[in-house]
């Protein structure tokens, strides 16, 4: 059998051009009254995915993952599942089935009468009504708990019983609403593989709303972010990372450290930029295009840049400050540098040996120094 | 708690309870009274409530409010749960303030003018009064406390058990009998019990809104004590107490031992 990772690592039918979308939306509107949740929207998952809509309270992911499990219409715009157009259709008539953040599970009913309710309602024979039950049961380890009542249960039990009866119908896609949100943390890790585990074993698409980004990362084969209804980038989990296409992107996911300047001469695969103190900064391979004299921000990451008390002698970018602030977390530490022109660096070192071989301290004289190709340049 | 028993607490205590139940507790003693006097006591005796089962005006006008208070209780309550879940649901539509102000101002009302109008309204469209005439009555009194009781129990209701029931494929009519009904069930039942014992106690309504043959019990019983205070009403009392207290206690016991279970499944579950 193939592991997980490998599955994972060859599903990329957005690189695709020939791949068909499994559900679209197309220029998406949604407004309550003045508010614009979901502005003008457009983007495709494909079938067998796990999507990741990431974004603030009240960035509209909500509301898009309604608007697929029919709970709310479009304003404007048309949402399309498998070629067919969702307009019109009642939730109760949609084969996507959602699993809700509350649980929403039915208190008046037991665990099997609450994984069976789907089914009921789709007029399945008895016999197959039991049977489908035992094996969701099965899935979800909780056969011991079949005849209990939601409140008779601990709070990773109920989320597994609601994941249990969301996948119950084989529905074409699951909608999840920040899923593990109620969970503890150590449960919330432990749960978020075996969410993945059982996408890859049901071959469904997952469409997973959270705003936990480690949640996201860790999941989703592609993640949108979304910011005030709109999407500011689709990509996989290190795309986001490593190449975020904008400032909010890079500021949204992980730490990040911006510097302020302009381009100062461009060549075939170098971008020279100055910073706004003076700095030179050169760039190899990074992120967009600018015009010479254009305003950019150079992002790079903490864990990019190196932390030393002496100048690297093969240093192409390195610049020189005073260690403000230093957080030692165990498996790494975190500096804070701050450099002459005032800016302050974060930095973060893996503790890789026991004893560190360049100890800085509060006050001390440092030089913070990374490779050309460490940070991407940002216009937008 | 380390509160003491100063005299002053204690004095509290004892005027306060009597001031509720000195008059009750009266009332029971003096309904086993041996003799008919009714403010001198004569020895025990239970031979008023023996004559009271053979008062054919007091067990029909018993009749009569037992039958008035469950059809008025029952229609009240579907028509107070339909008020409660509009008024909850439907929160945007024009007039909702409106409506619902009008929904609850008969809490306010003051009886007489609630039944002033609604013996006006009989005579104006010619409904000889009677049976009928107080039911519907009854059910303009108590449907806006139903409403009340159902509604509180619907603003902590999660919509979302309505939404996750239809993601499952339910129509909305399903959802409402399979989920809402029974989730909000026990909201419902107090509010027709509220329903029925207002019903049960109204006097001013009834009066106005009877007519003849259709004589409730506290109509009669006021009558009866207009003539005179017999220990066959107090016996007649006794009994409508006892019958309230053993449904409030049994009521609450019910309520406890469900407590007591769900806080022991609640210790289970996270056990494990």
């Amino acid at each position: 059998m193939k592991s997980l990772g490998s599955i994972r690592r060859d599903f990329a039918p957005w690189n695709d051009p020939n791949a068909k979308p499994y559900i679209q939306f197309d220029n998406v509107t949604k407004k309550f009254g003045d508010f614009t949740a979901v502005n003008n929207l457009s983007l495709t998952i494909f079938e067998r995915e796990f999507f990741a809509l990431l974004g603030a309270s009240g960035c509209g992911k909500s509301t898009l993952l309604r608007m697929l499990a029919g709970f709310e219409e479009p304003t404007a715009g048309r949402i399309l599942l498998d070629g067919q157009d969702l307009r019109g259709i009642p939730p109760y008539r949609r084969p996507v089935n959602m699993m809700f953040q509350s649980y929403a599970l039915f208190p008046h009913m037991t665990v099997e009468n609450n994984i069976a309710f789907g089914l009921k309602q789709e007029g399945m024979p008895k016999p197959d009504i039991e049977k489908r039950v035992a094996e969701m049961l099965k899935l979800v380890k909780l056969e011991q708990f079949a005849k209990r009542k939601p409140h008779q249960l601990s709070g990773g039990q109920r989320q597994r019983v609601a994941l249990a009866r969301s996948v119950a119908k084989r529905p074409k896609v699951l909608l999840l609403d920040e899923p593990l949100g109620a969970l503890d943390k150590k449960l919330r890790e432990e749960t978020q593989f075996e969410l993945m585990d059982l996408q890859q074993e049901l071959g469904l698409t997952f469409v997973v709303v959270t705003h936990d980004q480690e949640e996201a990362m860790t999941m989703a084969d592609r993640i949108a972010i979304m910011d005030k209804g709109e999407v500011m980038q689709v990509a996989t989990p290190a795309e986001v990372y490593e190449a975020p296409a904008s400032r909010f992107v890079a500021h949204f996911v992980g730490n990040v450290n911006m510097f302020e300047g302009k381009v100062a001469e461009r060549s075939a695969n170098t971008t020279r930029i100055t910073g706004a103190s003076g700095a030179q900064i050169v760039v190899e391979n990074g992120g967009a295009v600018a015009a010479p004299n254009a305003d950019i921000v150079f992002a790079i990451r903490p864990e990019k840049i190196k932390v030393s008390s002496k100048k690297p002698a093969d240093a192409v970018n390195a610049m020189e400050g005073e260690v403000y602030d230093v957080a030692y977390l165990g498996d790494m530490t975190v500096y804070h540098i701050r450099l002459d022109d005032g800016q302050i660096v974060r930095a973060s070192a893996l503790n890789a040996a026991r004893v560190t071989e360049d100890p800085l301290t509060w006050n001390d004289r440092a030089w913070v120094s990374f490779r050309p190709d460490a940070g991407v340049v940002l216009a937008r | 708690m380390n509160a003491t028993w100063s005299r002053f607490n204690v004095t509290s205590i004892v005027l306060g309870f009597a001031f509720l139940y000195l008059p009750i507790v009266l009332l029971i003693v003096f309904s086993f009274n041996e003799s008919k006097l009714v403010t001198v006591w004569g020895g025990f005796s239970t031979k008023w409530y023996v004559s009271l089962f053979h008062n054919q005006g007091l067990m029909d006008a018993t009749w009569v409010t037992a039958r008035v208070g469950v059809i008025s209780a029952t229609v009240a309550t579907v028509l107070g749960t339909l008020a409660a879940l509009t008024l909850t649901r439907y929160t945007r539509f024009r007039g909702r303030v409106l409506f619902s102000g009008m929904v609850f101002a008969p809490l306010v009302m003051p009886e007489v003018i609630t039944g002033l109008s609604l013996l006006l309204l009989f005579v104006a469209v010619g409904l000889d009064r009677g049976f009928f005439t107080v039911t519907l009555a009854h059910i303009t009194l108590t449907m806006c406390f139903v409403a009340v009781v159902v509604q509180s129990r619907l603003v902590s209701f999660d919509r979302s058990l309505e939404e996750a029931a239809m993601d499952l494929g339910a129509t909305p009519a399903k959802t409402f009998f399979q989920i809402t009904l029974p989730v909000i069930l026990p909201a419902i039942v107090s509010g027709w019990m509220l329903a029925f014992t207002l019903s049960l106690d109204d006097l001013v309504i009834a009066s106005f809104t009877s007519g003849p043959g259709a004589t409730t019990l506290p109509m009669k019983i006021y009558s009866q004590v207009r003539l005179g205070v017999t220990p066959e009403i107090n016996a007649a009392c006794t009994i409508l107490i006892a019958v309230v207290a053993v449904g409030v206690i049994i009521a609450s016991i019910a309520n406890k031992r469900r407590e007591v279970q769900r806080q022991l499944d609640e210790q289970a579950a996270q056990r494990g």
